[in-house]
């Protein structure tokens, strides 16, 4: 079974902990063993600790790219020798690696990156928080396809998320992008480290051919150094890798898989987080850092007697449309705080035919528990 | 594997190359040297980019290949042979792609001097895309981005690999095949990174607009318009002769 219950190769226990240190622990645990990076702010923290990680343990390869497009580049050729690989970087430096992120999607190559948000377009502000990426890393690179991307809201989550990204990547052959922001990247929490943890090993088959067509499911991986001659390309290919650049049926057929593989597994990778919710009149959804102030409101309304719910997305990518339409359709608003120009608010608004109310923050500063309380109290 | 015949993919063939094309001599000699080196299928990995030269090794050699993007070859080599250092990681690309979009990757693998070979399949323009000026195209030289003369100056690829720290590092040309073979052996064998320029022929962009169309008289300019480095004489020769062999 590519299931295992394993101990945790690091001391368990409750510790003070960063969050970019958190998801270094988290993916290190799931056997992470090639880390490659170029430094940026505000994820360079997660290279200091993956470091210490490899060098307390002795197992594990770290290398430091010429730039972001290298280091991505070499995860994935690292993870076709069947090693579990992770990158970590900012908006800047996810820019760069968008290209290679399309030719590990397209090449079904499991693979972790951490975006660690800061403020943009550009270089921004380094050192601020913001959550301008959520489109971007679900759209990022040209054609067609679907992605996983996990939003936490906390340290102990970033700990969790980074073993699930893992669990994730190998199960569905996808590069999963876990989307965290500077707030909670150099957040220090408690975080609980449990004795023993559930993962996924990508299922390895020599024989089997190194793609799949099957739109229900990612196939087996065969790897580099089987010695099966082994045709890998970003082109359109089929099965057995074979460059088939004029054909469209074998380029529908592949498409269609990528899309399906995630699609028709929506209901096992989506998660959410829902409180008060049943009788709900008004819900404020969200995610990462500006859910955690979203909870913190709703808790403040209740008190005042508002009958308000409270719906996060732990995973933003793919989004699970029947289920969020079940959940959200009957209420008489929707509140949407985030750190940005209405991500968020923009795809509810497509999803459910309710009243979408952004609460948008552009300056940099994480959204307070008062900005979002006043806000909903002015539409009622 | 006894024959040379036994690591090239016969079942894509024909291959994609345009007629006269000098990358299916760069195909031979690769092959020609794993035979001698009798390496085994299972130690060798081939890493290429994009463009004609990525063509060489995907699919044309039977091994394990990885067809990456343009000019990113090496930084997927790199990740591989990190990973699996008991690899032989064959690196195959052309000027474009590894001196111009992959300019950064390849003088850093070289600095790293990381154990990768890595042969450079140099046409002097970009065939695939139609034949526009590459990092390597000289001055002068009519490409269709540069009809009246190229006015940049080329690279000197093999001199900038060896500068940058790489242990290993030739150039011959398709014109000299035993030669050719023979650098691609000692380049595998030698610890290290390693570099091997192979002038290679193009005579549906490259020759047409510059030397000839027709590959016998291209291979013959290749010939004798070369000199060994051991024999250059004067300044003439390496500014107007492509100089050849071990740096």
């Amino acid at each position: 079974m590519p299931w295992k219950r394993i101990k945790l190769p690091i001391s368990p226990g409750r510790f003070l902990v960063q969050g970019d240190e958190a998801v270094a622990d988290g993916a290190f645990c799931a056997g992470m063993r090639f880390y490659a990076g170029y430094p940026i702010t505000p994820a360079s923290e997660v290279i200091t600790r993956v470091q210490q990680r490899f060098e307390e343990s002795g197992e594990g390869v770290y290398f430091q790219g010429e730039d972001e497009i290298a280091s991505i580049a070499a995860c994935i050729g690292a993870s076709w020798t069947g090693v579990k690989a992770m990158t970590a970087t900012s908006g800047p430096g996810f820019d760069l690696m968008v290209e290679n992120l399309g030719y590990a999607i397209f090449t079904e190559t499991p693979l972790v990156i951490v975006d660690v948000q800061r403020a943009g377009p550009s270089t921004g502000q380094a050192a601020r928080p913001s959550q301008g990426d959520y489109h971007q890393v679900r759209y990022a690179t040209h054609g067609d396809y679907e992605i996983i991307v996990l939003s936490p809201w906390s340290c102990q989550e970033l700990f969790e998320f980074g073993i699930r990204a893992f669990n994730l990547a190998e199960r569905y052959r996808v590069p999963v992008i876990i989307l965290t922001d500077e707030a909670i990247g150099h957040l220090r929490e408690p975080v609980v480290y449990p004795e023993e943890i559930n993962i996924f090993d990508r299922e390895h088959d020599p024989d089997a051919p190194p793609f799949s067509f099957d739109e229900k499911d990612a196939g087996p991986m065969p790897l580099i150094g089987d010695g099966k001659s082994l045709l890998i390309t970003g082109s359109t290919h089929t099965e057995w890798g074979k460059r088939v650049t004029q054909d469209p049926e074998v380029h529908r057929k592949i498409v269609k898989h990528l899309i399906g593989k995630i699609r028709n597994n929506v209901s096992d990778i989506f998660e959410s987080h829902e409180e008060f919710i049943e009788d709900a009149e008004i819900v404020i959804a969200s995610y990462g850092i500006s859910s955690r102030s979203g909870f913190e409101a709703v808790k403040r309304l209740r008190e005042k007697g508002i009958k308000a719910g409270f719906f996060r997305f732990k995973v933003i990518w793919p989004m699970w449309e029947k289920y969020v339409k079940e959940r959200l359709s009957g209420v008489k608003k929707i509140f949407v705080p985030e750190m940005n120009a209405g991500h968020l608010s923009r795809e509810l608004e497509r999803l459910v035919d309710v009243e979408i109310i952004p609460i948008l923050e552009l300056g940099t500063c994480v959204i307070t528990p008062e900005v979002i309380v006043k806000e909903v109290e002015a539409h009622l | 594997m006894k024959n040379y015949m036994d690591w090239i993919r016969t079942d894509f063939f024909p291959t994609a190359f345009c007629p006269g094309c000098g990358h299916g001599i760069i195909l031979k000699a690769i092959a020609k040297a794993l035979t001698e080196l009798e390496l085994r299928r299972e130690e060798v990995v081939f890493v290429s980019g994009i463009g004609c030269s990525g063509w060489i090794p995907s699919p044309y050699i039977k091994a394990d290949s990885i067809h990456t993007t343009h000019g990113r070859a090496l930084a997927f080599a790199t990740g591989v042979k990190l990973t699996k250092p008991d690899l032989t990681v064959i690196v195959v690309g052309g000027d474009g792609d590894l001196a111009s979009i992959g300019g950064n990757h390849l003088i850093h693998a070289a600095r790293r001097n990381i154990d990768i070979t890595c042969i450079m399949a140099d046409n002097n323009n970009y065939g695939m895309t139609g034949g526009q000026y590459s990092p390597t195209t000289p001055r002068g030289a009519k490409t269709s981005t540069s009809k009246k003369g190229h006015v940049e100056s080329a690279f000197d690829v093999a001199a900038l690999v060896k500068a940058a720290g790489a242990s290993y590092v030739a150039r011959y040309t398709v014109a000299h095949f035993p030669q050719l073979v023979n650098a691609i052996k000692k380049a595998i064998l030698t610890p290290g990174f390693s570099f091997v320029q192979a002038i290679s022929t193009c005579p549906t962009h490259y020759g047409r607009r510059n030397l000839s169309q027709d590959p016998y008289e291209y291979l013959d300019y290749l010939r004798k318009n070369s000199v060994n480095l051991k024999n250059v004489q004067s300044q003439d020769d390496v500014l107007n002769k492509i100089t050849i062999g071990e740096f």
